[in-house]
């Protein structure tokens, strides 16, 4: 007999007869199309996407297909931080559902994510920025997710060590979301492989889209390393590949590629037990539970589809770092990395069909796309199975940007590097 | 990453400011909405050979033309954005004459 489910119980049944009946937590499928849905792209948004179209739309014969292997991606590449603390109305709702569903997801989906409320601080330096922030944060108490106003005073409390007289960027104070924190990046995109698998999704790694096949207007299937497969309805969830792929359909995005660096430091004692952001420049940061410093900045700020970054930025980060806490001057730096990022020209992501019947998209999520896998997850099963955006996704239309329709959270216009 | 400037040679990257994809061409006034739209928010986003604007700000404040290599950074060509457009109207030019 083989153990399905993760509980306290199998635990000890599997420890008393040493661990023998563990099955592995997805089947190496193959394709077997038709499909009714295709799903390109394994990430945490594809893998979210097929979990809830199995879950809650019913969606038979289901199949992502991923290039490289599950958790290789941009899943495995964040910075792990979840939030809400958005402004503008098309993107707030959007968020505080995907707040919702983290706050849920270990149940739904049997799998321990590490899901932290640790909360996230953003520090404000000035009047005019405590001001934003406080717009900033009654939008969030509007729309029903949680903020709440910290002073100085307060903040020190909180994290006695930051920099607080600095010459130039004082620490004013700063806006807490309680109920944000930090998820395990991998065990996200390894739960709901899990739980799609066991739903009967077919997980295909190592099976690159190479062509989509159109027949009269209408995509009918996709060309791959392991061949053609069939299929009723294509998602494309393919983050920083998205132009690329859309090229395949014909299709020019709002969307560049660039790359943003990520870091972690050696592990030290717990001493940072929430996320915190610099607020006069970008510079974020937490402690996991390994004891590393999880800690990031700015994108490089040019095209890029090379999963590396240079030095500059580094510096820059590292600059913000020491100016926000100068006490993780001495800290060691153990390793960095870079993922691609699909920077959209409002900084907002893009769930909607495409020209091409048939086919959908799921892309421009900037560097914020990890907060948002289970509701992007959600509001794409929701168009594929219903062909009508889910109702906190209606915003996120492709063709905003010839309406004039953009959600410009930081209001730096359509240029990709400054969102 | 070093960005070799035609006026002040080879250069650290931080000398310079990104400004995206420069083969995209600004339409006439009265060219179609969607013309404008293609301008404005598409681009190809080409994973290889990429011609991009840079400026040199903290340098010799020459706006430049940079053909890279998006997946690898290597940089094939750098020239001065003002001679690229110089050589684009002449030839605009000269095709004009021709038709």
């Amino acid at each position: 007999m083989q153990t399905n489910r993760y509980s306290l119980f199998s635990l000890l049944w599997e420890a008393c007869r040493g661990n023998t009946g563990w099955k592995p937590a997805w089947r190496k499928a193959e394709p077997s199309g038709p499909y009714d849905f295709i799903i390109v792209g394994g990430g945490g948004h594809g893998l979210a996407t097929a979990y809830y179209l199995a879950k809650r739309y019913g969606g038979k014969r289901i199949a992502v297909v991923e290039k490289g292997w599950i958790g290789g991606g941009n899943v495995g590449r964040n910075t792990t931080i979840v939030r809400s603390n958005y402004l503008l109305p098309g993107n707030e709702p959007f968020y505080e559902c995907s707040m919702k569903l983290w706050e849920g997801l270990e149940q739904d989906i049997n799998y321990n994510a590490m899901v932290s409320q640790r909360g996230v601080l953003n520090l404000f330096h000035n009047d005019a920025q405590r001001a934003a922030y406080i717009r900033r944060g009654n939008s969030m108490i509007l729309h029903g997710a949680d903020a709440v106003l910290l002073d100085a005073e307060a903040v020190r409390e909180k994290i006695p060590f930051l920099n607080f007289n600095d010459a130039r960027f004082p620490i004013k104070g700063g806006l807490l979301q309680p109920r944000g924190g930090t998820v395990r990046h991998d065990a996200v995109a390894w739960g709901y492989a899990r739980a799609a698998d066991r739903l009967g999704v077919d997980i295909i790694e190592n099976c690159e889209m190479t062509g989509l096949r159109i027949e009269q207007g209408r995509a009918v299937g996709i060309e791959t390393t392991k061949g053609f497969i069939a299929a009723g309805k294509i998602g494309l969830a393919c983050a920083g590949n998205s132009s690329r792929v859309a090229a395949m359909a014909g299709l020019r995005l709002p969307i560049e590629s660039h790359v943003l660096q990520a870091f972690v430091s050696e592990g030290l004692k717990p001493f940072i037990d929430c996320v915190v952001t610099f607020g006069a420049g970008h510079f974020y940061i937490s402690q996991s539970d390994k004891g590393g410093l999880v800690f990031g900045g700015d994108i490089d700020g040019y095209n890029s589809y090379a999963q590396r970054g240079n030095l500059p930025v580094i510096e820059d980060v590292c600059e913000g770092g020491m100016a926000l806490m100068p006490r993780i001057g001495r800290v060691r730096l153990l390793r960095h990395w870079g993922g691609l990022m699909d920077m959209s020209m409002d900084g907002s992501p893009i769930i909607d069909h495409t020209p091409v019947d048939g086919l959908y998209l799921n892309a421009g999520w900037c560097y914020g796309g990890f907060k948002a896998t289970p509701a992007s997850g959600l509001c794409f099963a929701h168009l594929l199975a219903r062909d009508e955006p889910h109702p906190v996704a209606t915003a996120y239309r492709l063709d905003r940007f010839a309406r004039g329709a953009v959600i410009d959270e930081k209001g730096m216009g359509a240029q990709p590097n400054l969102h | 990453m070093r960005l070799t400037c035609p006026s002040c040679g080879s250069r650290g990257l931080e000398e310079f400011t990104y400004r995206g994809d420069a083969s995209v061409r600004r339409p006439a006034a009265d060219a179609s909405e969607q013309a404008w739209v293609d301008y404005v928010y598409l681009r190809d986003n080409p994973c290889g050979r990429h011609q991009e604007l840079w400026y040199h700000g903290a340098g010799c404040r020459s706006w430049l033309v940079v053909t890279r290599d998006t997946r690898t950074h290597e940089i094939f060509d750098v020239r001065n954005a003002r001679d690229v457009a110089l050589t684009e109207r002449q030839t605009d030019a000269g095709q004009g004459e021709i038709a």
